[in-house]
């Protein structure tokens, strides 16, 4: 550079007026650097940041089965990350991130976390999908006191030091759905379909003390197929034997894709709404598995869609689509995912440091209002307070916003009288 | 538990029961057969047939894609169109395989199930890098959706039909081949005795060849008809692979016979428990009554009597 202001000197007066920025710029650049602050104070306890960059993780399944659902959140994290260095980084440091693959194995996730904390020693972890991936690195995350921004809606019951739930735990998601169902749809029956695991388990367990207690309506069938089934003929067959008046879904995966087609073919149009389906399960990514004329008229319980019309969410769909093509669908999860870094950096540089117990002492309290679902904000128990919307599909894939809460929904991740 | 229903209503009920039934019979039958093939005929276990029904699928997808964009008048013809194309990749797939990899594994059974295996991680990382990791949804011809109402309560999937009329044509395509042809004969010599095979004439490496591909081909078959009816991503055979292997042990591996047999008694058990139980726990009945049954008969229902 100084070559070059050398040269500079002895040219044209544009020159000269050239050269007078440049040294004003790098007055700027020096004046920036003196309110950084050094590396040893806002990192005192070993993390991977250096006077201009600091590492953080990315920890998703992109091999195996999960892949499918994983990927939007791995998109949405690497989109956060790059508008963030575009700002300026994070106390004037650029994000380098360290992806590792959980290759949808539950130790990998464990192994990898490790990995990730002790070797590279992150500042953050954006990562995990599934509660069983997330139980896995739990441990490892309060062994060595790692952060972790998890993105998926899940069953609650959960509160870790060490994690900061950016997606719904299942009150939020569920009790506003049933309670639009019962009200708008004046709804008296409900059957409740889920896949044989965890969250489907629990979220159902709520949903028939809500329906049972609160809403004074019946269940009429409360069941589960193992992951991965795809013949869903005979609980079609209850369904239309027990005709009742909401059918509550929370099948996941492959399972999903069969269970509408074979819905569709057995000939119940589910526009007519009888029943009418709710699913808290098949975002706008599910849909492109399962086809958009087959899932035409069901009902979805979330805090986002990409149809969202406020500012943020046409800005976060329009830069997502520049990333990575205008033919890419983005759900609830992928939404969540793309918080995690945001509200990593809110945090940081509230703390004014990277320590994680700084990090985690900043965190309760911090809001975006920049989110695409709206605002939010972290509650004292790591989760957010988020709106929740219902939304319709359509055949093209998306989902039209028919409802939307009126306040900020509190995360209740232990709900009493639910257990 | 019937008390609050009408008898008309029962009658509906029992009637579309027992669709479904047949309904998971034909779709067992028609994952099941490629696989009894190649395992009752040629004894390798082929990990990675869910793979290749998925090879199916994306043909399947691809020639929807094909007939979308070059000739959108003739689009209620291209799921015919497609199950041939996914009968022809998948066997020439199989037929490669079989060349490069099976035929030199022949005399260690236990070394093809784990080659098969790795061979089906490949598959699924080959399908993830060029579809992507997240599935496709398949558009299906008009023609193939929705049902025929019989009366009100009555209603039949067309798509259920569509795979029961194709299981049959295939299981007697299958039958004419391995029973009434000539290829069919030289099969079954190998079958029974490899070395007195090729002692009188019979190629037993270009017939292995053959069985291979066409178990694939089915296989393929069988993966464009379940775009139907299920997904269509990476690892979606993995949701099949168990079943399959079930139909086929409890048959009686060497059996073609056995293997519809078979498929008939799971398929129906299981759609009678599911009405009646949860999902998960009819499941669990199934397999019991399946581990039970093996435990007194070990070879599977049917067996082929032949001196070693």
């Amino acid at each position: 550079m100084r070559m070059r202001d050398k040269k500079a000197t002895t040219h044209s007066p544009l020159r000269r007026r050239l050269l007078k920025g440049f040294i004003a710029l790098q007055a700027a650049v020096v004046l920036g650097n003196a309110s950084i602050a050094s590396a040893e104070e806002v990192n005192t306890t070993g993390l991977a940041v250096t006077e201009d960059t600091v590492k953080v993780g990315i920890l998703h399944s992109i091999t195996g089965t999960m892949a499918i659902s994983e990927t939007g959140s791995v998109q949405a994290e690497k989109l956060a990350i790059d508008q963030i260095n575009a700002m300026g980084g994070v106390l004037g440091r650029q994000i380098e991130y360290i992806q590792e693959d959980g290759a949808s194995d539950w130790p990998t996730f464990a192994e990898k976390s490790r990995k990730l904390l002790v070797n590279d020693k992150v500042a953050a972890v954006f990562g995990c999908w599934t509660s069983a991936s997330r139980k896995a690195v739990l441990p490892v995350f309060e062994q060595y006191n790692g952060m972790l921004y998890y993105p998926t809606f899940y069953e609650g019951l959960e509160e870790s030091p060490n994690v900061i739930y950016t997606g719904q735990e299942a009150t939020q998601q569920i009790l506003e759905g049933l309670d639009w169902a019962s009200r708008e749809k004046g709804a008296k029956t409900f059957y409740l379909l889920g896949s044989d695991y965890i969250w489907p388990r629990t979220s159902n367990k709520i949903a028939r003390k809500h329906i049972e207690n609160k809403l004074g309506a019946k269940v009429l069938g409360e069941e589960y197929y193992p992951l991965g089934h795809t013949q869903f003929n005979s609980v079609i067959n209850k369904i239309k034997l027990r005709k009742p008046d909401v059918v509550f879904i929370s099948v996941v995966g492959g399972s999903n894709v069969a269970f509408y087609k074979q819905l569709k073919a057995a000939g119940i149009d589910m526009t007519q709404e009888k029943p009418l389906f709710v699913t808290i399960s098949v975002t706008e990514d599910e849909i492109l598995g399962i086809g958009g004329e087959n899932i035409d008229g069901i009902y979805a319980s979330m805090k986002y869609f990409q149809s969202l019309p406020n500012d943020n969410n046409q800005a976060f769909v329009k830069a997502f689509k520049e990333k990575y093509g205008d033919d890419i669908v983005i759900g609830d999860v992928t939404q969540a995912a793309y918080l995690g870094p945001w509200l990593w950096k809110a945090a940081v540089e509230k703390a004014g440091s990277f320590d994680i117990d700084k990090v985690r002492a900043a965190s309760p309290e911090i809001e975006l209002t920049t989110a695409p679902e709206g605002y939010v904000r972290i509650h004292e128990n790591h989760h957010l307070w988020s709106k929740t919307r219902i939304g319709k599909a359509h055949t093209d894939g998306q989902y039209e916003v028919v409802y939307e809460s009126a306040d900020l929904i509190e995360p209740n991740p232990f709900p009493e009288g639910y257990q | 538990m019937f008390a609050d229903y009408s008898s008309s209503e029962l009658m509906a009920i029992f009637a579309m029961q027992g669709f479904a039934g047949l309904s998971l019979f034909s779709i067992f039958v028609l994952m099941a057969l490629g696989l009894a093939i190649i395992f009752g005929q040629m004894g390798v276990i082929n990990m990675a047939h869910g793979e290749f029904m998925i090879l199916g699928a994306y043909m399947t997808y691809l020639t929807s894609h094909v007939f979308e964009s070059l000739m959108p008048g003739l689009y209620g013809a291209y799921f015919i169109v497609a199950m041939v194309v996914a009968f022809v990749a998948a066997g020439a797939l199989g037929a490669l395989v079989e060349w490069a990899l099976i035929k030199r594994l022949y005399h260690r059974p236990l070394d093809t199930l784990l080659a098969t295996w790795g061979l089906s991680l490949i598959l699924q990382q080959c399908y993830r890098s060029i579809f992507g990791a997240r599935e496709v949804g398949v558009t299906l011809p008009d023609w193939l959706m929705g049902s025929v109402a019989l009366t009100d309560m009555i209603e039949i999937p067309i798509n259920g039909l569509f795979v029961m009329v194709l299981t049959l044509l295939i299981a007697a395509g299958v039958y004419y081949l391995m029973y009434r042809s000539n290829w069919g004969g030289q099969v079954r010599a190998v079958v029974q005795n490899r070395p007195m095979a090729g002692a009188v004439g019979i190629n037993t490496e270009k017939v292995d060849r053959a069985t291979f591909a066409l178990g694939c081909g089915i296989a393929g078959v069988a993966g464009s008809a379940f775009t139907m009816i299920g997904s269509t991503g990476p690892t979606s055979g993995q949701l099949y692979i168990v079943d399959t292997f079930l139909v086929v042990v409890f048959g009686g591996a060497s059996s073609l016979l056995g293997t519809i047999a078979s498929a008939f008694t799971i398929s129906q058990a299981q759609s009678t428990m599911e009405f009646f139980l949860s999902g998960s726990m009819a499941k669990v009945l199934t397999l019991l009554v399946v581990v039970g049954i093996l435990m007194l008969r070990p070879q599977g229902l049917f067996s082929l009597k032949i001196r070693r």
